[in-house]
């Protein structure tokens, strides 16, 4: 295979490993900020939490990878419910200031935490052996990790939209994403369905976080540190929006390794000249609406 | 008699606002006092004013023209090495310097509020806090000018006028500072009374209202978010010039999230917050590191969380409730 092919095919195939995580941890804050009107900047705390629970069931109880992930994702689902109850619900629609400064808080006290509880260290996470070596698709081979994040959260992604089209929690999403008062009037009980939205949207953070901790290294400072990266999938996506975030990532997560193979020296640089590009053509991002 | 008296009280509301009045004089009148009977503090109330400028400038977008900004510190980091960047290439004269850093902060916030400002709300909010990652990134890659992750170092600051020069002691810092931050709120809280300021805050409360009524609003959002900027850059240049370092840490996410908390604490919008909150946070910072070396910034966060739960307006928010 020629050069040029070969690094292209393998950076899409490593972007496409970075969007999947990107997207499974991001698609959760879109919706919250379009369905609740919350900015919450904390949401990288859930995807954190993710990952320190896979990274501790696995070295610490020797819990087998494919167990961890669910856990993972439940954990955060459940952490994130008595938060949204007590805190976030207060605000949802309100004034940004006050949502940004208490999900601000939110992230200085994570960090606080989480440096004591699992020490100021690096994470690392190690991958069940059968995932750790590289596939052999016949014209290449491919780290099976990546792979398996690939394919898994392709599966994912699917499952959660096809949830959105046909079951009847995502038929009350959208109609609450579309108009709130109609949903209300129709009889949703709009209150349990933001907590319900909020736990899913912080478990597949947490699933998300769990999955790409060796993308995204899990430390104390994940939240803050990753932050710009979730909030660019967003507004490049479109707030609400459940496939602008997923097209957002793609182009993200892509142009990233991209980039940052051909010009290191520049880091993330031009992901954020070409949201601002992407900003200045559609200010409401790909799929919002104006 | 009713419509004339009701003009004339009108008027006079008017006119009140403008004049001064006596509290008004407490933070200078302290600023003084404190040059004389703390003579070992010095360099930290150089910080404070230079700090109390930033947040100034923050209220002046957030408080009076309604803009949420997670992205202050692209100014302020803008101007700290606009300033350190000339000291350390030969030129140090500093009232020049900070005019430059000043001048490169508006241009800045002029730029990027041309391509932000035509949203609003969250995506008005991300964008702002990409502006100032992007900037963040900028000068963490561009290390042969910014010193990248190790800071700017080997500034020479001359002295003002060729003659006060910036000592240990901080004497000149200080006074440095202080005729600064005076000058910064003069503009400020003439700004802010000002028709301009005042359709400010109409756009805040209503866009929709002022727009029909012909205000040039989006033009006016962008010169207020560029004034604001060149305070922003200002305050970079005073910390650069009295610290001589710039560290990547003055474009950083934290730094504007701390601006924010501290004029919150002081009062949004009230053009003293910031006066009040940047003392208070500061005293807060060092309680809590001193209770609690390796996790304080849990109790930041708890009280970050505890002002929006139950302290809205913050302290002059407060005080304003007990007058009532």
């Amino acid at each position: 295979m020629s050069g040029a092919l070969s690094i292209a095919v393998s950076i899409g195939f490593h972007g496409l490993a970075f969007a999947m995580v990107l997207y499974l941890i991001s698609v959760g804050l879109s919706v919250t900020m379009g369905l609740m009107g919350f900015v919450n900047l904390a949401h990288g705390v859930f995807a954190m939490l993710g990952g320190y629970v896979l990274t501790r069931l696995m070295s610490h109880y020797g819990v087998p990878f494919f167990l961890a992930l669910p856990a993972a994702a439940i954990a955060c689902a459940l952490v994130s419910i008595p938060l949204e109850r007590l805190l976030y619900r207060r605000f949802y629609g309100g004034q940004e200031l006050d949502q940004v400064l208490l999900t601000m808080g939110l992230i200085f006290m994570s960090v606080a935490a989480a440096t004591y509880v699992w020490g100021p260290l690096t994470q690392h996470m190690q991958p069940p052996p059968w995932l750790s070596g590289q596939v052999d698709l016949g014209f290449r081979h491919f780290p099976a990790y990546r792979s398996f994040l690939v394919v898994f959260g392709a599966t994912l992604v699917t499952g959660l939209w096809l949830g959105l089209e046909r079951t009847r929690f995502g038929a009350q999403i959208r109609a609450a994403v579309d108009n709130l008062r109609m949903a209300q009037s129709v009889g949703i009980n709009t209150s349990r369905l933001f907590m319900l939205t909020f736990a899913l949207g912080s478990g597949l953070a947490g699933l998300g976080g769990a999955l790409g901790a060796d993308l995204l290294a899990i430390s104390p400072s994940y939240a803050l540190q990753y932050l710009v990266y979730f909030i660019i999938v967003v507004s490049v996506g479109g707030l609400g929006s459940v496939r602008g975030p997923f097209v957002a990532a793609l182009v993200i997560g892509i142009a990233d390794t991209g980039f940052k193979y051909f010009v290191p020296e520049l880091g993330a640089f031009f992901i954020y000249a070409i949201t601002m590009a992407l900003l200045l053509w559609r200010p409401q991002g790909l799929f919002g609406r104006a | 008699m009713g419509l004339a008296t009701g003009r004339s009280a009108v008027i006079d509301s008017f006119a009140r606002r403008h004049r001064f009045r006596a509290f008004e004089a407490t933070p200078w009148v302290l600023a003084v006092a404190g040059y004389f009977l703390l003579p070992g503090y010095l360099p930290l109330g150089a910080q404070i004013f230079a700090t109390i400028l930033f947040v100034l400038s923050t209220d002046l977008v957030l408080g009076y023209a309604g803009i949420v900004t997670l992205g202050q510190a692209a100014f302020f980091g803008t101007g700290a090495y606009t300033a350190g960047i000339l000291a350390a290439n030969g030129w140090g004269e500093p009232i020049s310097d900070l005019v430059a850093a000043a001048a490169m902060a508006g241009l800045v916030g002029l730029l990027s509020g041309l391509i932000i400002l035509r949203t609003t709300g969250l995506a008005l909010l991300m964008q702002t806090l990409i502006v100032a990652t992007m900037l963040y990134e900028l000068a963490n890659k561009a290390g042969r000018w910014t010193g990248g992750d190790d800071g700017l170092q080997g500034m020479e600051v001359w002295p003002i006028f060729g003659v006060f020069r910036f000592d240990l002691f901080g004497h000149a810092a200080y006074i440095y500072s202080l005729v600064v931050l005076s000058i910064g709120w003069f503009a400020a809280r003439r700004i802010v009374n000002s028709p301009f300021g005042r359709s400010l805050t109409g756009a805040r409360e209503n866009v929709a209202r002022m727009r029909a009524i012909g205000a040039p609003v989006a033009r006016r959002l962008l010169t207020i978010y560029a004034i604001s900027a060149m305070m922003a850059g200002a305050a970079g240049a005073l910390i650069a010039q009295t610290t001589s370092f710039v560290g990547l840490t003055s474009l950083s996410l934290e730094r504007s999230g701390n601006a924010l908390i501290m004029l919150i604490i002081g009062g949004v919008g009230r053009l003293y917050g910031a006066f009040l909150g940047v003392p208070l946070f500061m005293i807060a910072q060092d309680r809590f590191s001193e209770i609690d070396p390796v996790y304080w910034y849990f109790w930041i966060g708890a009280l970050m969380v505890a002002v929006v739960l139950f302290a809205r307006g913050g302290v002059l928010g407060l005080i304003e409730r007990l007058r009532r």
